[in-house]
């Protein structure tokens, strides 16, 4: 024993010393576009997010394999686990920026949060797909962050015009109660406020049912509330662990099935899975593609599934998040290639990347070109608006897959616009002296 | 041979009760100091600063603070996260109603909201001890989070529902928000954490921490001997959540940038009990050790792989990680269940007879 405590302290100073001698990354070697990807594998989220990891990561290994990279030039991929926890988040985006990091996709509202104050004086974009701060659509106070396709409001008042539509006209909506269940984090609060508005406007009721994180997995108290309350629809902004359970729950309780619409992250095939046929006609919103009839999906799984290059599976392949993490790759790359062709150059940095992303246009030809056709709505961004497209559609769980049921969607924008408007306008003056806009628009 | 106090001659009693009675550990401390002020700024890079030695510091002071109470006067407490929240929320309100006052100020004001609401939780110490004090600080950290999350008062109504600190300078030099340089919030979070280590350090040696620790070893003992239990620990409770409101508010204002309810959640409070029951319970020194061992280590741990130029997912990393410092936790509390603190006090005693140990 006694030399057992000799020897542990020397480990403890040892390792003390090793911590004080990390050497400073070196920069990275300038002959490939670096993106690094924040995932997270592990932790609570790890059930969603490992679909995103591999589709965002599968994608643009893709293009490493297929065409050499983007212009020619490899991307270089590295992966950041932040087990979806901030302070990670935080440690990943230090040790990575030094490296030449095109753009940040952080994947959690509270990381997202953290980045984009950071991003203009970094002068490396936040990319957050259909995630994090509604307000940062307007890119003339949030140049540095995009959330294209689509923001949570938009999606909000999506999902109020389906049910006006099923209830056969907006103006039957009036004393109707629509229940909300979100996730007790930023992430799940970013609508009510427009639902709130909304619920004025046309004169229906909002009853709101919290969940704590910590308590994502035993739902029962909320959906006993729902049952005595007995909204007419019910409406989730779930992630995790807390889309299956509540789907579970609301199974169990039998609320009607084709009255429950989720938010594309409450879209997994995981989550609606889990409760088999019972969950038959669930619906949630998405805007990415479903299945795996798409040239550029079927060439990573020639080029990666089959040949092993990926830790994707093949049942994988094609599901709603695993997409949506190849279109969010797919608007990286794009990004990549734009910035090219504006620049001149072939390697490019932060500042050149959010050119490319804000004069992003992925049009319906240029869909078809990438082997994607049909994959999402055409999404062009200007400098105005950074979400750049808007639409979503809606899929039902028919109890083994999901099938899409509607066209592509329109938001609300004459509402939502404003409210985005006024969201920024609110964040910037919280945040004082937020930077004025000094990026020239290159459009 | 080199570290032995023969020799020295304390002539008086003020000598003989100094904080570092023996030569060789003043300049020891002298050269830690020298090395944190002079040459990390110097050499670190950003990473190394904004990353590193930022949260190891915040959270060594948090430590520190759950020291007073847990290690000094033996109330075991599980409302540290929350405990660092207030004093979080409290720092970003007073910035947004004074937004000219110096922010240091501000997130030294922050402790006395945070002790404030220590103390209240800390009533039921009076009648409960151990495990069931524990119960009630963690009905304080539940409800406080929920506060968090549900007064919109206290994240000034924000559509995100999170704190977002704003840009603030001092003497010309932007300290808070993005623009900061790690340099600059290095710097205050070293000095406010030196500042506050060294006063703890003289707290605990002198009246009111003997009183602490008699509360501790022996609470009826203490009694009889004239301490009043109930101010006692209500002015440990006080103390400890001071020290962490204000860790907690450097965690937001000069490491993260943005808070969310969850950042102080349950989690941050057991990571600081394990950084204190690691470090060794009733030491200073010891919760700057337990603090790197729970944050640094692992950080060296994931780098390691790639400096061996090893290619590994990162989720791999991150598990094996995870299995390393659960095996290394497990060892050293068998190997010395008192903590860092006390295996490097038995370092020092064999420094003392080396090279000749009898």
């Amino acid at each position: 024993m006694k030399h057992l405590k000799t020897w542990s302290f020397a480990a403890a100073l040892a390792v003390g010393v090793t911590a004080v001698g990390i050497a400073p990354q070196p920069v990275q070697a300038q002959d490939s576009n670096y993106v690094p990807l924040l995932t997270y594998r592990t932790g609570p989220f790890a059930g969603s997010g490992i679909f995103i990891a591999n589709g965002m990561n599968d994608y643009l290994q893709m293009l490493n394999e297929r065409d050499g990279g983007i212009g020619g030039v490899p991307i270089e991929i590295e992966e950041c686990e932040t087990s979806y926890n901030a302070q990670k988040g935080v440690e990943c985006y230090e040790s990575t920026k030094g490296k030449g990091a095109l753009v940040y996709n952080p994947y959690s509202t509270g990381i997202t949060l953290q980045l984009i104050p950071k991003a203009s004086v970094d002068k490396i974009p936040v990319l957050s797909v259909g995630y994090g701060l509604s307000a940062a659509a307007i890119g003339n106070v949030f140049p540095w962050v995009f959330n294209a396709p689509t923001t949570y409001w938009d999606g909000a008042s999506v999902v109020v015009k389906y049910i006006g539509e099923q209830e056969g006209g907006m103006e039957n909506l009036q004393g109707k109660k629509i229940g909300y269940i979100f996730l007790d984090a930023g992430f799940g609060r970013e609508p009510i406020p427009l639902l709130e508005q909304l619920a004025e406007t046309y004169g229906f009721e909002l009853l709101q049912y919290p969940v704590p994180v910590a308590q994502m997995q035993s739902q029962s108290s909320q959906w006993l509330n729902v049952r005595r309350d007995r909204p007419d629809y019910m409406v989730m902004w779930g992630w995790g662990a807390m889309n299956p359970t509540a789907i579970k729950e609301a199974a169990k309780i039998r609320f009607p099935m084709e009255k429950f619409i989720g938010v594309w992250w409450s879209a997994g095939e995981d989550d609606a899975g889990a409760a088999g046929q019972d969950a038959a006609g669930y619906k949630a919103m998405n805007f990415s593609g479903v299945g795996t009839d798409f040239p550029a999906i079927q060439d990573i799984k020639t080029y990666l599934v089959d040949t092993g290059k990926t830790q994707t599976d093949e049942e994988m392949l094609g599901t709603t998040l695993y997409n949506r993490g190849v279109l969010n790759s797919v608007i990286i790359a794009e990004g990549i290639r734009t910035a090219q062709e504006l620049t001149g150059k072939k390697v490019i940095n932060g500042e050149d990347m959010r050119m490319g992303l804000e004069a992003l246009n992925l049009t319906e030809e240029r869909l078809a070109e990438l082997g994607l056709s049909g994959f999402s709505y055409p999404i062009q961004i200007t400098c105005e608006d950074h979400a750049g497209s808007h639409p979503v559609f809606i899929q039902e769980w028919d109890g083994e897959r999901f099938v899409k049921i509607s066209d592509w969607i329109e938001p609300m924008s004459d509402v939502v616009r404003p409210l985005l408007e006024a969201a920024a306008a609110d964040y910037s003056e919280k945040n004082a002296p937020w930077p004025e806009r000094s990026e020239a628009c290159a459009q | 041979m080199f570290y032995r106090e023969a020799g020295q001659f304390k002539t008086s009693y003020e000598k003989d009760q100094a904080l570092f009675p023996i030569r060789q550990d003043k300049i020891g401390l002298g050269v830690i100091l020298l090395i944190a002020f002079v040459v990390i700024p110097l050499t670190a890079n950003d990473f190394f600063l904004a990353s590193i030695m930022i949260p190891f510091l915040v959270f060594s002071l948090a430590a520190i603070g759950l020291n007073v109470l847990t290690g000094f006067c033996g109330q075991l407490s599980l409302g540290t996260g929350a405990f660092m929240g207030v004093g979080a929320y409290a720092a970003y309100k007073l910035t947004t109603i004074f937004p000219d006052v110096n922010v240091i100020l501000l997130v030294l004001t922050s402790g006395i909201f945070s002790a404030i609401v220590g103390a209240i939780f800390g009533l039921p110490s009076l009648r409960i001890k151990g495990l069931y004090l524990a119960v009630t600080t963690l009905a304080a950290q539940f409800f406080l989070e929920w506060c968090f999350i549900r007064i919109g008062w206290l994240y000034n109504y924000n559509a995100s529902g999170a704190i977002e600190i704003p840009t603030r300078e001092m003497l010309g030099v932007v300290i808070s928000g993005a623009e900061a340089t790690p340099l600059a919030r290095y710097f205050v979070v070293l000095s406010i954490t030196v500042v506050i280590a060294f006063l703890i350090s003289n707290v605990l040696r002198g009246r009111i921490g003997r009183s602490w620790m008699m509360i501790r070893d022996m609470d009826i003992a203490a009694e009889l001997m004239g301490i009043r239990p109930l101010q006692t620990k209500l002015m440990a409770f006080a103390v400890s959540s001071y020290i962490c409101g204000v860790a907690g508010a450097m965690m937001v204002f000069f490491w993260l940038n943005a808070a969310e309810p969850s950042s102080y959640s349950i989690t941050l409070s057991f990571q600081i009990l394990f950084m204190v029951i690691l470090g060794g319970l009733g030491s200073v020194g010891g919760a700057f050790m337990g603090a790197a061992f729970i944050w640094i280590l692992p950080i060296v741990l994931r780098a390691i792989p790639s400096m061996l130029g090893v290619d590994i997912g990162a989720e791999t990393v991150e598990h094996l990680a995870f299995m390393v410092i659960g095996a290394l936790i497990i060892f050293f509390l068998i190997v010395e269940p008192h903590g860092f603190a006390r295996l490097w006090q038995i370092a020092k005693q064999k420094l003392r007879v080396w090279p000749f140990p009898y």
